[in-house]
C-alpha cells in the first residue's frame, strides 16, 4: 500500500486479520469448507474421453446383487475447486520443506531434490512392474545396488527391499527369526524388549506369533545386563534392540548382550529407526546383530509424515539368507544372457509386499546413498550427533535431562520441574513452540521418561536454526512462570490455523469419516 | 494428589478396597494424572481367575497404554462397564465411579500385605 492511498477505503482482508478473499477462505482463522460442502450436484473433476473400446453391460461384469442400489454419497466438485481446496490445506500444514522439525524417533531430516527428480525420471516412474527382465535391466541394477550399499552400511550378508516401512520390517524380521527357529527343529515363544522400546515392538512380537517379555533399563538409560540374563533361556527366540536407544543414549554392553542372547541360541533383532546416529562409524552386524530393518524415509531421506509411502528394507547375517522374502533382484552368472534377474530364495518365507515393494522410494534411497558417499554419510551421522547434543546442553539449564550424558541424533529432556513449579506441561512446551514456527518434539515417548519431550534436529538444520529452537523453547520456559504463563501454555497454539486440538474427545468418539448428508 | 487413609495400594499404582469378602480395585489419583485424559479402558470377563501381579486390564490415555495389574490373586467377580462409554470417570473419580474390577480373593488374608497410604505416600513422594 503506497503512503497517499486512502486507508479507509474497502480493501481486502490479508491473512493477518483472519479474513476471507472473495467467497473462499484463505489463509485466517476460518475452517477449511470440507470438500462435501463444496459440493454442488452435477459438478465433476474428470471427463472420460471415447476410446472406442466396446461397451459392455454392467450385468456381465458385476451381478445386480453385487451392486449397490443408491449413487455412493461423494463429493461433487470442479478441478478447479478441488485443487484450491487442497492447495489452502497445504498452506495451513508444516512440513519438513518449511522448517525446522525436531520431532524425535522420526528422523525428519530434509529430503534434498535431486532424490525426487531421479525418482520422477520417466525410465524409473513409467515402467510396469512386471515388465519382462530384458526390458528393465537398469531397474534391476539399481535394486542389486542399493542391495548392496545397505548391507555394505549395515555390515550384513544380503536383504529384502519389500517391506512397506519400519513395522513391515519388523514383522519380516519377527517372520525371519520364527523360519529360522523352526529350521532349528524347535520353535521357541518369547521374544524380549527392553522398557524403552518403540511401540510398534511388542506389536510385531505379538503379530508374529511370540510373547514379550520385557527388561528394565538401568540408571544410566540402557539394558539392564544382570535382568536380562536372568530371563534368557532356551525359549527366547531373539531380543529386540534399537542402538541407539529410544533415549538417545547408544547400549555400550552391547557385545555382552549379543554373546549373552546368542549363547541361548537366540537372535538379535536391530531396530532400524535410529540408524541416523551411527551412519558410516559403527555397524549392526559388526555389533552381533543377526537381522536388521532400515527405514529408508528416515535415514535416507525419503519422504515420510503424511508424504510417504516409506520402505523398510531388512537385511540379515548370511545364516538366515535362506529365508529371505522374495523375489530379489540378482547379478546372473555368465557373459551371455541379462546381467540381471529375479531370484526367490530356497527357503524363503515368501512375499511381504505385492511386485517390489515401494520402488520409487528405493530409488530415491540409492540416490541419496550415491550422492553423499561413504565420507558423506559419516558425516551425516556426526552431524546429527553434534547438533543434538548442542540442545542438550543448551536446555539443560532450562529442562530436566534425566539422563545427563553424551547423547547420539537425540535428546529426551524433561519437563517435570516445570510443571511442577508452574502447572505447565510437556504437551503445552510442545503446543507453544508451534507459534514459533517449529513442529512439536515428541511428548510422552520414551514412557520411561516423566513428561518426557524428545528432540531430534537431524544433521541438516544449520546452528542459526539450532540457536533460535533453543531461544524458543527457552522463552516458553520463562513465560511460563510469568503472570498469566500457564494459561497463555494451556490455550496454546494461539497463532495457528487450528487451535488445540481436544485429543482425548477425538479419541473417545471416534469418528473417521465425515457424512454431509448426517 | 489424593490418598485416602482407607485403602490399601500397590507399587503399580492400582488401590484396593475390602468390602464383605471381596476386593474393589482402580487406579490411583496419581495414576490417573499421570497417564493423562483416559480414552479407553479394557476389563477382563467376570469369572476370570488372576494370579496377583498378572494382567488385569488396560488404561489407554492419549499419552499411553499401560497394564494394570491384579493386587490379589483371586477370581473377578465383577467388572465397571459403564467405563465402557466413560473412561473420563478414571479421571475424574479415580476412587469411585472409576473403580475397574472386583475380586474375590483366594486369600483374604492376602489383602493386608498391600502398602498401607503411609507406605503408598512415601513411594509417590519423589
Amino acid at each position: 500500500m503506497s503512503p497517499g492511498t486512502d486507508t479507509t477505503a474497502d480493501v481486502i482482508p490479508g491473512p493477518a486479520a483472519g479474513g476471507r478473499a472473495s467467497s473462499a477462505p484463505l489463509l485466517g482463522r476460518d475452517a477449511e469448507p470440507t470438500l462435501f460442502e463444496l459440493s454442488q450436484p452435477g459438478r465433476r473433476s474428470w471427463q472420460l474421453r471415447t476410446t472406442g473400446v466396446p461397451e459392455v453391460p454392467l450385468d456381465d461384469l458385476v451381478p445386480a446383487d453385487h451392486r449397490r442400489t443408491t449413487p455412493a454419497p461423494l463429493a461433487e466438485v470442479s478441478e478447479r475447486d478441488l485443487v484450491a481446496h487442497f492447495t489452502r490445506l497445504s498452506h495451513r500444514q508444516f512440513s519438513v520443506d518449511l522448517g525446522a522439525y525436531p520431532l524425535g524417533s522420526c528422523t525428519m531430516k530434509y529430503n534434498p531434490k535431486i532424490c525426487d527428480a531421479v525418482a520422477g525420471l520417466p525410465g524409473l516412474a513409467d515402467v510396469h512392474p512386471g515388465a519382462p527382465v530384458s526390458t528393465i535391466q537398469g531397474w534391476l541394477e539399481l535394486l542389486v545396488e542399493l542391495e548392496e550399499a545397505l548391507c555394505e552400511v549395515t555390515g550384513m550378508a544380503a536383504a529384502t527391499l519389500q517391506p512397506a516401512a519400519g513395522a513391515a520390517g519388523e514383522l519380516t524380521g519377527l517372520l525371519l527369526m520364527r523360519a529360522w527357529h523352526e529350521a532349528q527343529g524347535r520353535q521357541r515363544t518369547k521374544v524380549i524388549i527392553p522398557d524403552s522400546a518403540h511401540g510398534t515392538n511388542p506389536a510385531s512380537v505379538t503379530l508374529g506369533g511370540y510373547t514379550t517379555v520385557t527388561v528394565p533399563s538401568d540408571d544410566r538409560g540402557c539394558v539392564d545386563l544382570a535382568a536380562l540374563r536372568a530371563v534368557l533361556d532356551d525359549d527366547v527366540a531373539g531380543i529386540m534392540l534399537t542402538n541407539p536407544n529410544t533415549l538417545g543414549l547408544f547400549e555400550e554392553d552391547i557385545e555382552a548382550i549379543a554373546a549373552a542372547v546368542h549363547e541361548v541360541g537366540g537372535l538379535l533383532y536391530y531396530d532400524g529407526a535410529n540408524l541416523n546416529a551411527i551412519l558410516g562409524v559403527v555397524r549392526p552386524g559388526d555389533m552381533g546383530f543377526d537381522i536388521v530393518h532400515l527405514n529408508l524415509h528416515k535415514t535416507f531421506a525419503t519422504p515420510h509424515g503424511g508424504g510417504g509411502p516409506g520402505a523398510g528394507p531388512v537385511a540379515v547375517s548370511a545364516r538366515l539368507t535362506p529365508f529371505l522374502p522374495g523375489p530379489r533382484a540378482v547379478r546372473l552368472p555368465g557373459p551371455d544372457g541379462p546381467a540381471y534377474g529375479w531370484a526367490t530364495p530356497d527357503r524363503s518365507i515368501g512375499r511381504i509386499h505385492s511386485w517390489h515393494g515401494n520402488a520409487l522410494v528405493l530409488a530415491r534411497a540409492l540416490t541419496y546413498l550415491l550422492v553423499h558417499g561413504s565420507d558423506g554419510l559419516r558425516q551425516v551421522a556426526q552431524l546429527a550427533v553434534l547438533n543434538a547434543n548442542w540442545l542438550r546442553h543448551r536446555l539443560s539449564a532450562t529442562y530436566d535431562v534425566p539422563y545427563d550424558r553424551p547423547c547420539m541424533h537425540e535428546c529426551v529432556l524433561s519437563a517435570t520441574s516445570l510443571k511442577k513449579a508452574t502447572g505447565v506441561r510437556a504437551l503445552d512446551v510442545a503446543k507453544r513452540l508451534l507459534e514459533s514456527g517449529f513442529h512439536a518434539p515428541t511428548v510422552y515417548f520414551p514412557l520411561i521418561v516423566d513428561e518426557a519431550l524428545m528432540l531430534e534436529p537431524t544433521e541438516t538444520e544449520s546452528l542459526q536454526t539450532l540457536e533460535a529452537l533453543a531461544s524458543a523453547l527457552e522463552e516458553i520456559a520463562a513465560d511460563a512462570g510469568t503472570e498469566g504463563g500457564h494459561d497463555r501454555a494451556a490455550g496454546a497454539p494461539h497463532a495457528t490455523p487450528v487451535r488445540r486440538v481436544d485429543e482425548a474427545r477425538a479419541a473417545r468418539q471416534l469418528v473417521p469419516t465425515f457424512d454431509a448428508r448426517r | 494428589m489424593q490418598v485416602p487413609d482407607t485403602l490399601r495400594y500397590t507399587s503399580d499404582h492400582e488401590w484396593a478396597r475390602a468390602d464383605g469378602g471381596r476386593v474393589r480395585v482402580g487406579i490411583t489419583d496419581y495414576a490417573q494424572d499421570a497417564l493423562g485424559d483416559v480414552v479407553f479402558v479394557g476389563l477382563p470377563e467376570v469369572g476370570t481367575a488372576v494370579e496377583a501381579g498378572a494382567v488385569l486390564g488396560e488404561v489407554e490415555s492419549t499419552k499411553s497404554v499401560s497394564e494394570i495389574y491384579s493386587p490379589l490373586a483371586g477370581t473377578v467377580v465383577a467388572v465397571n462397564s459403564a467405563l465402557g462409554d466413560a473412561p473420563e470417570q478414571l479421571n475424574a473419580d479415580p476412587y469411585g465411579e472409576g473403580w475397574m474390577v472386583e475380586i474375590e480373593p483366594a486369600d483374604p488374608a492376602a489383602f493386608e500385605g498391600l502398602l498401607d497410604a503411609a507406605g503408598y505416600r512415601e513411594l509417590t513422594a519423589e
